[in-house]
């Protein structure tokens, strides 16, 4: 119980940042139309693709010869690269078709 | 003075995660919003690169890190641009692995170095985000498995409850990790590692091949609750907020899809109708049989009709018929005829990804009707033409309380005049329940590869 106590008041920052977040993220995307659900997937997947900066902290501060670090942290890097530029390019690309399709009506009514 | 700079970095880094997110969330907004989250990841990661100096140090090994930084760029670009669009849910799986190995290898590493000057709480947020990260992991290799069609789904009688056990056993093992300070063996940790890579398998492999959108929205939410694990780790605010954000929306997002198909998440993870569907507990008795109508006559009656509906499916998606079918719209609204695509919120393999492969082909936004705008139209409608589609058109969610999917909004493609079904066989849907829509005397079945018959129908109807 003590342990607890201490723990929350010695990280009351990190505590509101995590429940602010928690609603923030609850509130942001509750209102979401289905047609976006796919993207809207994607690009939060995209987003958790920070934890590469985590990846790279690792490799930064591993010492240049231990071997194991370098080489668990240079494919963490390589990973977390791959799910943040895939994820960004991909859910471009889809709502790239979205932007395309919107734009097609006038074009289509004028004809008519 | 570089250490503010890196703060204020990862300040503009976290708003542009929730800005970015926010105008996803907008149709007119979304791609901007999407360019928004990718700058402020850019800014965050530029600025850890060059600012970020552990004890006064710059990072060592910075030409290692940057070329493998090159090396995922230029794989994660190839492999998002060349991705066809029917493919795309694996693509989101398979990156959405990569967080979580990256999430779980960091945790490795870290955990290697802990000494005991470090608390419980960090060694419980590594923990976390190893057991967490290498669930994410493999669970999204077996749900891209899964939607390649490469891994069949397997359940077994007590799965449930070995995945139980395996879940406490992973519990325990941190617990005894948590309360060794620190003097706990190496082999502990990889049973526990092992574990968790297992639990990831075990998790997603009874589950229905159709409900892993659902998982891979789920798994999506995990992989940032791992990365929030990480960000409290090394006490990062861009990491935790991004995280915890990707956490509880991915979350909500999963809650929609589900609501969007009327089920329960708990129904979807037991796989209640996913993985037992070829029992078909309730089969409808046939009344009657199905007729047939040949190429010709669909082409026919759709050509000199006033008003048609088409109904995409999955079937559709699978054959990769989407090009096509729009050419088919096009040609019919040459010929007067008024076409617009009635789209169920969860046609094809995920939410919204029908209105995705419409949009590439082209077709108009304006032509693509929600279900309520789609049921009030049926009415008025002589040809409702079904591509592929079967539980989204059951009436049997309307009319039959005990069908596993009773309640489930369903387009109500019976009050149109004709109606005609494209399907490859007789076969039931997902849900593994008979549709009695095929054997209604309006209904006429037209069976074949969707993208075969559409062909076959758009050169027909030239010929009118």
């Amino acid at each position: 119980m003590e342990i607890l106590l201490s723990f929350i008041h010695s990280n009351l920052e990190i505590l509101y940042i995590v429940i602010l977040s928690v609603f923030l993220g609850i509130e942001v995307i509750s209102r979401v139309p289905s047609v976006l659900h796919t993207p809207l997937m994607s690009g939060a997947n995209a987003i958790h693709g920070v934890i590469i900066i985590g990846s790279i902290i690792v490799m930064g501060e591993a010492s240049a010869d231990n071997f194991v670090v370098l080489a668990l942290g240079f494919v963490a890097v390589i990973v977390g690269t791959i799910n943040v530029v895939g994820g960004f390019v991909v859910t471009d690309r889809m709502l790239e078709m979205f932007k395309s399709g919107k734009e097609k009506p006038s074009k289509s009514t004028k004809v008519k | 003075m570089e250490a503010s700079i890196l703060a204020i970095c990862y300040l503009i880094g976290s708003v542009s995660f929730i800005i970015g997110l926010k105008m996803l969330s907008h149709p007119a907004k979304a791609r901007r919003g999407n360019l928004v989250s990718a700058a402020g990841m850019g800014i965050a990661i530029l600025a850890t690169l060059l600012l970020y100096h552990p004890g006064g140090e710059a990072l060592h090994n910075l030409i290692w890190i940057i070329s493998a930084i090159i090396i995922g760029t230029i794989i994660g670009a190839t492999a998002a641009r060349r991705v066809k669009m029917t493919a795309m849910p694996e693509m989101v799986s398979m990156f959405n692995g990569m967080g979580g190995l990256c999430a779980a290898l960091i945790s490795i590493v870290e955990l290697g170095r802990v000494a005991n000057d470090h608390s419980d709480m960090h060694v419980l947020s590594i923990l976390a985000g190893m057991v967490i990260g290498s669930v994410s992991f493999t669970g999204s290799m077996i749900a891209y498995g899964k939607l390649q069609g490469k891994i069949k789904d397997h359940a077994f009688k007590g799965q449930h409850l070995v995945n139980l056990f395996v879940l406490l056993l992973i519990v325990i093992i941190g617990a005894i990790i948590i309360t060794s300070n620190g003097t706990f063996s190496a082999l502990i940790f990889y049973s526990m590692l092992g574990l968790s890579v297992v639990y990831g398998i075990l998790f997603v492999l009874p589950i229905g091949g159709a409900d892993m959108p659902v998982v891979i929205s789920l798994l999506n939410s995990f992989t940032g609750i791992a990365t929030a694990c990480a960000g409290f780790l090394y006490n990062n605010q861009v990491m935790l907020t991004g995280g915890i954000l990707v956490g509880s929306a991915g979350a909500i997002l999963t809650i929609l899809m589900c609501k969007a198909m009327n089920r329960s998440l708990m129904n979807v993870l037991i796989g209640s109708f996913g993985s037992t569907g070829t029992g078909a507990v309730h089969s409808v008795t046939q009344q009657g049989s199905s007729k047939e109508i040949s190429l010709g006559d669909a082409a026919m009656v759709m050509g000199y009709a006033q008003k048609v509906l088409i109904v995409p499916g999955y079937g559709l998606a699978v054959a990769q018929a989407q090009h096509v079918c729009n050419e088919l719209g096009k040609l019919l609204q040459n010929n007067g005829v008024v076409v617009k695509y009635a789209i169920h919120p969860v046609a094809g393999r995920m939410p919204g990804h029908m209105n995705v492969l419409l949009a590439e082909a082209d077709v108009p936004y304006d032509d693509l009707l929600e279900l309520e705008s789609a049921n009030e139209e049926f009415g008025s409608t002589d040809v409702v033409l079904i591509l592929g589609a079967n539980d989204v058109v059951n009436p049997a969610a309307l009319d039959d309380p005990s069908s596993p999917i009773y309640g489930m909004p369903i387009l109500e493609v019976g009050k149109a005049k004709l109606v005609i079904v494209n399907k490859r066989s007789m076969r039931p849907g997902y849900a593994g329940i008979e549709n009695e829509l095929f054997f209604k005397p309006n209904t006429s079945m037209l069976f074949g590869d969707a993208k075969t018959v559409l062909h076959e129908l758009v050169n027909l109807v030239k010929e009118l």
